[in-house]
């Protein structure tokens, strides 16, 4: 679905992304890890065009990226960024409904079928009687459900999240990965994730991207990746090893 | 013990923000408010003929009555609700543009950018009427351009550096303007500040044609660009990811604007402070969507200014007063409030 080769990404002139390639296919999930200022956020940007990139290409379809319109790219692809501010009230439905834009006319209303879709979507997120609170007075965690909800409404097969599990309590961050992970199996959508919980990557992702300086410093199954010498190189911490008793997955445990 | 002293200030702060939020609008549905709008403006074009220094009976015109209302009542009317309704869809545009509820035509600078092209169109060109209008247009987007690129930076745009910028333009603007009125001989000078202050006196019917047009294409042209602009209202960059041309609505949104403040200040100078009082009246009263904010906005300016227009017409007859005047009157305090609220 997505095919990343070879990019490159600068800021200023100092390169951000090196030669970084990879692909997601259908029904998969990846996972981006890295310390801080690893250049995670930088490559997630640049996968659905936000940001230029130097060298390289980014297929999406067997298609250059470069040759879709916004609206088209929109309709593939949708992101949850780190924030979401706004100074004007704008309520919870509205703001799910924005993630139909690029479905509808550029003007007009939305449809029957826009509200449906967006009621859906708020169901699966938790989300019954939220419809009319403004997105200004959710608590962080529900703004999160919220910014989840309008991307599902979106229906794009490709879901690029940063950090979508930061504000959520441990309820919702599962809840959060299972309806990612329910959306990549039933509807052959695919996601690539960006988490600093080593455990989550662990259990719900097919595949990990492990970032050092901008890049790749290892990849493949977690178990393959999340090993004692690639977590001292690149997060510089000692860690614990097992086996998750419940669902067979690797396990980290920090050793302070 | 200070520090803490902060601290609870700011909290209690943060605590009144989201108790004015509890209820951010009235939810009136769209349909009851566009019958009652465009019964008010009907009522208030109605008021605006028969009230001015000349009282006129709807059943008995002397000719010279006559003459009053079509040549010099009426089509200053008319103008009226034109200006005002070309300023607040400007506003409410910008607003939304920026993502700031004080963007505003008159305090951005826009305005007197406008101001300053009709100026030297009336000294260099003053045979040609038809450049005053195109002059102002070229001196609002100008305007507009150049607050726009003082006040983003790189983290963005925020609410300070949007209006110390648009101030900054403003006076700079105004010291120019004062340095051509020094050209004009004393007859005119008196004029010029009205029509600086804001003046549909002065204005003459090709003045209202084409505002009338510009208005009508303008509204139509921003409400259709409504829905792309309730995305980039939430946040630009999540406007981008989910399928908007930010590039392409910010132009037509600063052409459009430059354009309806353009025509209007060519036609009455820069009346102040609709483009910010009508619109937020308007959200105030049915939220936030663009679809419904610029059209409306485009109604009640028309009523505001025409209701403006009447008071300065009448409040000290057969003395007038510019409307610009009234206008800041309600529009500067209602600012302040703004301004504490944001």
């Amino acid at each position: 679905m997505l095919e990343v080769q070879n990019i490159s990404i600068n800021y200023g002139v100092c390169a951000v992304v090196q030669d970084v390639s990879f692909a997601l296919r259908a029904g998969k999930i990846i996972a981006l890890l890295g310390a801080n200022g690893a250049g995670k956020t930088t490559l997630l940007k640049s996968l659905n065009g936000s940001l230029p990139i130097a060298k390289g290409a980014v297929l999406l379809d067997g298609k250059e990226l470069k040759d879709f319109s916004r609206r088209e790219i929109a309709r593939k692809i949708a992101v949850i960024a780190q924030e979401t501010e706004t100074k004007f009230p704008v309520s919870v439905l509205e703001f799910v409904l924005s993630g139909r834009f690029a479905h509808g006319a550029a003007f007009g209303w939305e449809t029957p079928s826009d509200l449906q879709i967006a009621a859906d979507c708020l169901k699966q997120c938790d989300l019954v009687n939220y419809e009319n609170r403004q997105m200004n007075q959710l608590s962080g965690g529900e703004r999160q459900r919220v910014v989840l909800a309008r991307a599902l409404a979106t229906q794009a097969k490709i879901l690029l999240l940063d950090e979508p599990t930061a504000n959520l309590d441990l309820a919702h961050q599962a809840l959060m990965f299972r309806l990612v992970k329910e959306r990549c199996e039933r509807e052959n959508a695919a996601a690539i994730v960006i988490t600093h919980d080593l455990n989550l990557a662990s259990e719900f992702a097919d595949e990990i991207l492990l970032l050092k300086n901008g890049a790749i410093a290892a990849k493949g199954a977690p178990e393959k990746v999340l090993t004692e010498e690639n977590l001292i190189e690149v997060f510089n911490v000692r860690v614990l090893l097992d086996e998750n008793p419940h669902s067979g997955k690797r396990r980290v445990t920090t050793i302070y | 013990m200070i520090i803490n002293g902060r601290k609870g200030e700011a909290e209690k702060r943060r605590k009144g923000e989201q108790k004015i939020s509890a209820s951010p609008h009235l939810r009136i549905s769209s349909s009851k408010m566009l019958p009652a709008l465009i019964g008010l403006l009907f009522l208030s074009l109605l008021s605006a003929v028969f009230l001015g220094s000349e009282k006129l009976s709807f059943f008995e015109l002397t000719e010279s009555q006559a003459t009053i209302l079509f040549d010099i009542r009426l089509p200053r009317i008319l103008l009226g609700a034109c200006v005002g309704a070309s300023l607040a869809v400007a506003g409410a545009g910008l607003q939304s543009l920026l993502r700031n509820p004080l963007a505003e035509p008159y305090l951005l600078g826009v305005s007197n950018g406008a101001a300053l092209g009709t100026m030297l169109a009336f000294v260099f060109f003053a045979q040609f009427e038809f450049a005053r209008p195109v002059f102002a247009f070229a001196g609002a987007g100008a305007a507009t351009f150049a607050v726009y690129q003082m006040a983003k930076s790189r983290a963005g745009m925020n609410v300070e550096r949007l209006v110390l910028s648009g101030v900054i333009v403003t006076t700079f603007l105004s010291s120019i303007i004062v340095l051509l009125t020094s050209l004009l001989d004393a007859a005119k000078l008196r004029s010029f500040t009205f029509w600086l202050l804001g003046d549909l006196s002065q204005g003459t019917k090709n003045g209202f044609y084409l505002t009338f047009v510009v208005v009508i294409i303008g509204t139509i042209i921003l409400t259709s660009q409504a829905r792309a602009l309730n995305l980039m209202m939430i946040g630009e960059r999540d406007a981008f990811d989910f399928g908007v041309e930010i590039k392409k609505v910010r132009l037509i949104v600063f052409a459009v604007a430059s354009i309806l403040v353009g025509s209007s200040v060519a036609a009455s100078g820069s009346v102040g402070y609709v483009g910010l009082i009508v619109p937020h009246l308007i959200r105030l009263l049915v939220g936030s969507d663009n679809r419904l904010v610029i059209p409306f906005s485009a109604i009640s300016g028309a009523i505001f200014v025409v209701l403006a227009d009447t008071i300065a017409r009448v409040a000290i007859a057969p003395r007038e007063l510019p409307v610009g005047a009234i206008t800041a009157l309600i529009g500067a305090p209602m600012f302040i409030w703004l301004l504490r609220r944001n």
